[in-house]
């Protein structure tokens, strides 16, 4: 007997089973037996015509008119049938698609695995969580000779494929503009531009560039629409906003961005972070800003690393670990 | 999470009344209601926000994309009635320097 004999045969048993008594369980017994037609990749015309020829076999006087019927039926059946094989076949397509996704996903972390420099007396953290599989939010790490450290945090507003790529965008363009890593609104400024040509209408990007000069402890920094960051006075044991004024990259040709300068004494901290982190969302609602603060100075006494682990980490367990949004931190501390 | 949009058309003014979260959910649906008023040259539209309890950045982009839009077909666009939240969105992000905003804590029309 082979496979479509055996089909055949069960079928039946359970047809006949059913005409006789019209019970729940043989019904659960179709439901099984379709399931395993569907695995099998049977068609929905297949379907009807084995159908059609179980009762041929069982009623052998079918009337005419309801035989022609059958024929008209099966016809009908093959635009499902049609569907059906596309849809198999999307799906298929869909699995690959995924699986590009995976691999572009992690190439992408690859590429843009910022390594954090290594500077003396300067002490950093830094944590980036996406929400989806790839991840709008981003920071970068630039290392000059003087042992200089320039730091950039964003967002690409859009998410998904376009936003990663635009992150990919922004990182060639700062790698390759080393005469001006030292003029964060220049930075910016430049960037603004090539986003504006670049980008679709609805997407903009938010960033925060700022550079530490260890020689003279000074940081220099200039944001471009991205949430303000806070630095930390450790004499006076306090959190202040670090304010910065700018639009948002993409939206006007001509924007000029302000630059900011802090002097960091030792222990001195400059935090940044991505909108995900205060859009973050508990069950009792929003979490401000005054909550985050609270939280870095709650781990106050680790290296800056642990602080921005510890603190994402609260804050996961807050939401339930359903992050809405990307998350991004970074500390960078002065030691003493 | 659900947006509620009602239009208001009195000839060349449009009124968009918004309603519910913003987020990268709800924004397609913005944008399919806001796009095509943008894009009449010489007509008005006023985007009502005051019943939105929540934007985030993706709601941004949608304005964004209206402001761009207005700009490029001689349309004018406003939005009013922004809750405190929403408007700190605008705010830090500058965009309330180049989107036309109208204040309604002024008191102004």
């Amino acid at each position: 007997m082979d496979d479509r004999d055996l089909q055949y045969q069960k079928y039946k048993a359970i047809l006949v089973n059913y005409l006789e008594e019209q019970s729940e369980q043989t019904l659960y017994k179709g439901q099984q037996f379709s399931r395993k037609m569907i695995e099998q990749k049977i068609s929905p015309e297949e379907a009807v015509s084995l159908h059609v020829s179980v009762l041929e076999e069982l009623f052998p006087d079918i009337p005419e008119p309801l035989k022609n019927s059958y024929d008209f039926l099966l016809e009908m059946m093959i635009g499902y049938g049609f569907a059906y094989r596309e849809h198999q076949s999307l799906r298929s397509r869909q699995q690959q698609l995924e699986s590009e996704i995976e691999i572009a996903a992690n190439m992408q972390q690859t590429l843009l695995a910022g390594d954090k420099p290594e500077v003396p007396s300067l002490e950093i953290g830094a944590i980036s969580k996406p929400a989806q599989k790839m991840s709008g939010d981003y920071y970068h790490f630039v290392q000059d000779e003087n042992d200089c450290v320039s730091v950039a945090i964003a967002d690409v507003i859009g998410k998904g494929i376009p936003a990663a790529l635009c992150m990919s965008m922004i990182k060639y363009t700062m790698d390759s503009a080393p005469e001006q890593r030292m003029q964060p609104g220049a930075v910016l400024e430049n960037l603004n531009r090539v986003v504006e040509q670049n980008v679709d209408p609805n997407m903009f990007i938010t960033m925060f560039y700022g550079l530490y000069d260890p020689r003279v402890h000074s940081f220099y920094y200039a944001g471009a629409g991205h949430e303000p960051g806070f630095f930390y006075d450790s004499q006076k044991d306090e959190f202040e906003e670090l304010f910065t004024r700018g639009l948002v990259l993409g939206v006007s040709k001509k924007t000029s961005y302000q630059e900011y300068q802090r002097v960091l004494n030792g222990n001195d901290m400059v935090i940044m972070l991505s909108d995900g982190v205060t859009e973050c969302r508990s069950t009792n609602g929003f979490i401000e800003r005054d909550e985050i603060v609270a939280l870095i100075r709650k781990y106050i006494h680790l290296s800056a690393q642990e602080i921005v682990e510890e603190v994402y980490r609260e804050l996961e367990r807050l939401q339930e670990f359903e992050l809405r949004d990307d998350f991004t931190l970074v500390i960078l501390r002065r030691e003493v | 999470m659900n947006l509620q949009i009602k239009q208001e058309d009195h000839e060349n003014t449009h009124h968009l009344h918004i309603g519910g979260e913003i987020d990268a959910y709800t924004a397609p649906q913005l944008r399919e209601a806001l796009l095509p008023l943008t894009g009449k040259e010489g007509h008005e539209t006023l985007v009502h926000l005051s019943d939105v309890n929540y934007m985030d950045s993706t709601g941004l982009g949608v304005f964004v994309g209206a402001l761009k839009s207005s700009k490029e077909h001689g349309s004018s666009l406003k939005l009013t009635g922004m809750t405190s939240r929403v408007q700190r969105l605008f705010e830090i992000t500058g965009l309330d320097e180049v989107i036309d905003i109208e204040d309604v804590k002024g008191g102004s029309k």
